[in-house]
């Protein structure tokens, strides 16, 4: 596919939360862990409402762990 | 690889496995005689229903013996729900299958018009198996390369 530009930092701030891992996030948010996966691949673009999820995971905004574009991912 | 990209693969061999299995099994009962006797119509009439009955029973318990396994070597659960990739995926994988089953179908019916045969009902159980395979590609794709 390759062709999503919703890029995101859900890896590095895994990492930042106690190297939390992809299973225990997947059950915080309420999606599979394949799902995870996909998402740190940059192979999907994740509804608003799971990006929402994800964010609140971490505590942070929607802009600090998605971003849209050419941004490089870290 | 993930339980859903293992449980893709599984599902193409699987399928691949039942409907030879089967083929090689009520090929030998196939009936003698033309194309409009009694006993064809019998014959493939029983080879739709009970390949119908035979796939989903086996679909079953390989699902059930496969989750097994899974969960003996990777000691991790099997997601019990689908979230909302799962569901984009088997929708995608629902638009190829009927798709293809479509065009078998079609191809069915207008080798029905030109040259009536047998073969079209080989044609139509073929189109049913393709179908089938191209569901369970069609996820083994998206799951790998993404949607």
């Amino acid at each position: 596919m390759g062709k999503n530009l919703v890029g995101n930092h859900i890896r590095k701030f895994r990492f930042n939360h106690d190297e939390m891992t992809q299973q225990q996030l997947a059950d915080k948010v309420g999606v599979t862990r394949q799902t995870i996966v996909a998402l740190e691949k940059g192979n999907y673009s994740p509804s608003l409402e799971l990006a929402f999820r994800i964010a609140r995971a971490f505590n942070l905004s929607l802009e600090e762990v998605f971003f849209y574009g050419e941004e490089t991912k870290s | 690889m993930t339980y859903q990209e293992k449980k893709s693969i599984v599902s193409v061999i699987s399928v691949i496995l039942i409907f030879a299995g089967f083929g090689l099994y009520m090929y030998p009962q196939h009936p003698k005689g033309g194309l409009y006797s009694e006993e064809i119509f019998h014959y493939w009439g029983t080879y739709v229903l009970t390949l119908t009955v035979v796939s989903i029973i086996a679909h079953i318990i390989i699902s059930i013996i496969f989750n097994i396994f899974y969960r003996i070597t990777t000691k991790e659960k099997e997601p019990s729900f689908q979230d909302e990739l799962d569901k984009i995926i088997q929708l995608k994988a629902y638009r190829n299958s009927f798709f293809v089953f479509i065009l078998g179908f079609l191809l069915a019916m207008s080798l029905l018009v030109y040259q009536p045969s047998q073969i079209m009902f080989i044609i139509l159980i073929f189109s049913g198996f393709m179908a089938d395979v191209t569901g369970s590609i069609t996820k083994l794709y998206h799951y790998w390369k993404g949607v």
